[in-house]
Order: structure tokens, then sequence, then C-alpha cells
């Protein structure tokens, strides 16, 4: 027969009971995301990889314009903010001086996809060993919901309101399958933070995109399609089953370039 | 042992590039475009990573190089960027988020003549593009004219040390001629880069990783709330005003006993300067303000010579952009007027000379 002594919550709280806690590399600041956006949970995954390698003290991060412009707000590392889309040549300044630092930008779709693309296929292509955090939601969330260069065909925005016609509109871009095709990148990989089996994997992709900069490989690049109900119009489950249905059969998830 | 003066014959654009090599640069960003190009030649033939330690980059534009230049930069390095007019303009997006989160950099211009692609020959149309703020917001930079290859020289080190004792970016605005003539130049020490750790214990600011011992650091030109933006806006209001107080800087030739005088920076300045030993000779009292800073600007000795002379020439290869500001100085107590050339033509002392008799002299009415 099994012990039924009730478990007190004095009991369950004692610091040896503790299973899983909030990283000390999160600051103690509301986040300013909508409910149901997955950016948390990125800026989270990404500060407890940060603090497993103990890398906090080594660590430069780079905040884009767009949602996540009030990142360096929550994460307790030092931070840059870049003007919109440069990032990645921040990042190169900085890596290029400092190259015994860890270096990342974490950027969105129309950052890093649009006015940023020069930038970005720069600093990959010359292999820069920084490491690139990608949040794909198909709009730009901050300035209101409009197309971005990953809206899909007929997608309606505030910009395409009557569905994205790319006769008109041009393609959505598929930038990750475009950079894994250039020598300077090491690791390309889309993943996505929607379950908690996702969670997981996005996590270990992140820990391979460190690891690899700290063994001077090269370029990582981690895409995460991620949901914008806000922008989308939807609730945040309804964006989770439509991000399903609709972004990853034409972004979908896996490595893209692995290390041979 | 006899000291022995380093003394070579240098092109402008060659002597800017050792001079910040020399000053202790920690990196250089660019993009090739006449008749800056040899900087990037220069620093790429130099190995500067043997040299010094130095990082050379050839980034893919100037937009790139101004925001490598700016992540540099944010970790407190030594560094810089050069250009030309149109690559220049495209760095105004750079120079506004430098000014707005105060950080400290050197940067050139060999101006070339425009609007547009323009041409390729000396100009000084950029003043009111550097002096007023090209970038949006409300900034300014420090900006330091040479007239000889030893200034562009000099003005390396003159120009880290103002960059960081301000916080502020130092602009050396050139021109296409002292970019390209070569002159001697008087070189000196190899100046140490400064190590990681003297970087921490000199500029605490600077992005160099979150240690246990210290609160994160941020650079950042954001803030949504208007009324601590507004407090912003007011420090780096003050930093100018600072600068205003302490840094201008000019040469009076021939202006004590001057009955007129010229204004005039760079390449312009050195042809008035030879246009008042020429007005010398023929008995007129012809004296040159020369400019070496333009911000910021020596409106109170304009005003002082404008209480003293009959008459102010500004030359400048532009359609007159300088000339606004030393009417501001001399705030309607003498006449003030503007000649230039246009589209890359440097004007001649004779000609220069003979607009100032002109405009001045033989227009005179006596009562």
């Amino acid at each position: 027969m099994l012990d039924t002594v009730p478990i007190t919550k004095e009991e369950i709280c004692k610091p040896e009971n503790l299973v899983y806690g909030r990283t000390p590399l999160m600051t103690d600041a509301t986040l300013s995301y909508c409910p149901g956006c997955g950016h948390g949970t990125i800026h989270r995954l990404i500060m407890e990889v940060i603090e497993e390698m103990n890398l906090q003290a080594d660590t430069i991060g780079v905040a884009p314009v767009g949602c996540s412009v009030l990142a360096y707000d929550f994460l307790n590392i030092d931070m840059q903010q870049a003007a919109h889309g440069r990032a990645p040549a921040v990042a190169t300044g900085i890596k290029r001086l400092m190259p015994h630092k860890f270096v990342f930008t974490y950027q969105g779709d129309g950052d890093l996809a649009a006015i940023g693309t020069g930038e970005t296929i720069h600093a990959c292509n010359r292999g820069e060993n920084i490491t690139i955090f990608f949040v794909n939601n198909g709009i730009y969330g901050m300035t209101g919901g409009q197309m971005a260069p990953t809206t899909l065909p007929n997608m309606k925005t505030a910009t395409s309101p009557f569905g994205r016609d790319i006769e008109t509109m041009g393609n959505p871009l598929k930038i990750t399958e475009l950079i894994a095709m250039l020598p300077g990148t090491y690791y390309v990989t889309r993943q996505s933070v929607h379950t908690a089996a996702n969670v997981r994997k996005a996590k270990k992709a992140i820990q391979k995109a460190i690891e690899y900069q700290k063994l001077n490989k090269g370029l990582s690049f981690v895409e995460i399609v991620s949901n914008c109900n806000s922008g989308w119009k939807m609730t945040p489950v309804e964006s989770n089953k439509w991000m399903e249905e609709k972004m990853f059969p034409f972004y979908p998830l896996g490595d893209i370039k692995i290390p041979k | 042992m006899t000291k022995t003066k380093d003394i070579r014959l240098m092109k402008g654009n060659e002597a800017f590039a050792e001079g910040i090599i020399r000053a202790g640069c920690d990196g250089y960003f660019g993009y090739p475009i006449t008749p800056q190009s040899e900087v990037l030649e220069y620093l790429s033939a130099q190995k500067t990573k043997e040299r010094t330690g130095m990082v050379v980059l050839q980034a893919e534009s100037e937009i790139a190089s101004i925001h490598m230049v700016y992540g540099g930069a944010a970790c407190g390095k030594r560094v810089v960027t050069s250009s030309s007019s149109p690559g220049i303009s495209l760095m105004q997006e750079g120079f506004s988020y430098l000014a707005g989160t105060e950080l400290p950099c050197l940067l050139m211009n060999v101006v070339r003549g425009g609007p547009g692609l323009g041409t390729i020959q000396p100009s000084q149309s950029d003043y009111f593009q550097t002096v007023k703020g090209g970038g949006h917001g409300d900034y300014k930079m420090i900006v330091l004219a040479p007239a000889s290859v030893q200034e562009m020289y000099d003005f390396t080190k003159l120009g880290f040390d103002l960059a960081f004792k301000y916080r502020i970016q130092v602009m050396i605005l050139s021109d296409g001629a002292i970019g390209q003539m070569m002159e001697k130049v008087e070189l000196d020490k190899q100046l140490p880069r400064l190590t990681d750790e003297e970087i921490i214990k000199k500029y605490p600011w600077a992005t160099t990783g979150k240690t246990a011992d210290r609160e994160r650091n941020i650079i950042t030109s954001l803030d949504l709330n208007p009324a601590k933006q507004e407090i912003m806006n007011r420090k780096l209001q003050a930093k100018f005003k600072r600068v205003e107080e302490n840094e201008v800087r000019f040469e009076n030739i021939h202006c004590d006993d001057a009955e007129y005088i010229f204004v005039a920076y760079g390449s312009s300045a050195r042809v008035c300067e030879k246009a008042v030993q020429l007005g010398r000779a023929k008995g007129i009292k012809v004296g040159l303000l020369r400019l070496i800073t333009l911000f910021p600007f020596p409106y109170e000795e304009v005003a002082r010579l404008s209480k003293q002379v009959e008459g102010i020439l500004t030359i400048e290869m532009s359609a007159g952009q300088m000339v606004e500001d030393v009417r501001l100085g001399a705030n309607g107590a003498v006449r003030v007027e503007h000649y230039g050339r246009l589209g890359g033509i440097i004007p001649a002392p004779e000609e220069v000379l003979n607009v100032l008799e002109e405009t001045f002299i033989k227009t005179k009415t006596y009562a």
C-alpha cells in the first residue's frame, strides 16, 4: 500500500523539490506582447539556454524594430537596439571587434526579409560567426498588421484587405531556404513553439545554434514560425490552428541545413 | 641619438587612413566610392590585423558600414567609416541612431559635386547635410574641416579624442581636392589600442557583456514615453551647447588690420589664402577667417570681425550654404556676400579676389 500521508504546500515549495524555475535571465518586467503571442516563449527559451551554458557575461544581443523592439526590457543581458533591418550589420560590427563574445540578433519577418534583406544575405554569405533568431508570423505586428514579405497568398492584412494578390503584390519570400543555399551558413532550421513538443524541439535547435557559434562554425539561423493572433484577427487557439493548416505547408518545420 | 621626424609624401585619403591606424582605431567599415576609395585600399594593403590588431571590413553598402560602426561603437571600440557624398547620404539613418544613442565614432566625407550622382570632382555642397543634421531628429555632430593633407592626418586623433570626450560623432568634412592631393605629412608614434579591460573601466556604458557586478547595459534611442524622450533630447541639447562653448576652432590670417575678409574652409580656404597674398600685394587690406570647426561654428568671431571690416565674402564650392551661418554671426552688422563655383570646379585665387573687389571696393560710394 502506498504511503498516503498528505503533502503540505510548504513541503512542495521546498527548493529541493523544484523541477522547473523561471530563468533569472528574464527580467521582472511584464511582457508587452499580446496574450497568445509566441515571443514570450521564444525569449524565455533563448535566455534559458544562455543561462544553462553560463554565457550571460559573454552575450551581446541585438534587438530589432518590430514587436520585439523592447526585447531588452525583458532579457537580462547587454543589448543594442538596431535600426529597422540593420541588426545583422550591427551584429557584424560587434562580433568582428569582440570575437570571443556570443552575439545574436532577434528579428521579425518585416525586419529581416524586407528592409533588412541586404544586411541579412550578406552577413549570412560572409559567414559571420553570429546567431540569427528569425520570428516569422507573416505580418507586420507592431505597426498594426500590414502585409509582410512572408504574408501567404490570399492572406488578408491591413494593406492587402482583399487578400494578397501575388500578381500585383508579389510572392511570399522563403528567405530561410534562400539563406540555406549560402556557403557562409552552417546550421539553418525552422521551428515553432505552439505545442510543448515543439517548444522542446525549438530549445534543442537554439542550443545547437549557440554551441556552433562557440565553436566558430559560422552563421546559424533559427527561424521560428509563430502566430500573430492580433494581426491575424483570431483567438490564440484559432491562430495556432491556422498556423498549422496554412503556415506550415508553406513554411515546413525541420532542419534545412545541418552540419555535415 | 638624433630624433628623426617621420615625414612622408601622401594623398589626403592615405593620410587619413594612416592617421586612424596610429590613433589606435579598433575597426574600419567601408564601401568603395570615388574620390575616397584610397582609404579602404590603403587600409586593406596595410595588413592592419597584424600591425595593430585593427579590423578592416568591406561592407555590402554604406548603410551596412554605418550600422557596423554602430555595433562596434556601442562596445566602446574606436570605430570609423568614410565615404563620399552619395554614400554619406545613405548613412544618414545611422548618424541619427548614433546621435540618439550618444555613441562616439569618427566619420569622414570626401565631398564630391551633387545633387544625385553629380560628379567625382571636389565640392563643398554637403555643408547643410553635415552641419545642420541630414538625418531625422534634433542632433548635431562635431564637424572638422581639414585644409591640408597634414590636417587629414591630424584630425583623426583629435576626432577620436572629441568623440569620446563628449560621446558624439565627429565628421571630418573633406573634399575631393584635399582627399586626392599629395603633400608631405609628419606622422606621430603609434598609439596603443585599448584592451577590453581598459574599455570596461573607461566606458562603463558599453555593451561588453553583463557581469554580476553591474546592471545590464542597453544601447537604444527608443523611449515611448514622451516625457522621458523630452528629457533625453534636452540632455543631448545640453551636450551640444557644451561643445559650442568649448570646441570652436578657427584660424585668423591677416585679419588684424583687415578691411575685408574672406570666410572659407577646406580647399576654398587655400584658394583664399593665396587671394589674400595677391590682394595684400595690391594694397588691399584683406584677411581670411579659416573655419576649422563647422559645428561648433565660430559665430562670436564672425560677430567680432563684422564690427571691424567693411565687407565679408564667403567662398565655398556650393550655391551658398555656409554663408547663412556667417550672416547669422554678422547679424546685419556688415554686408555678407557669397561666391562659389558648382559642379566640381575650384575657383582660382585671382577669381575670388576679383569678386571681392567688384563686390565691395569698386562699388564703394563715398559720401
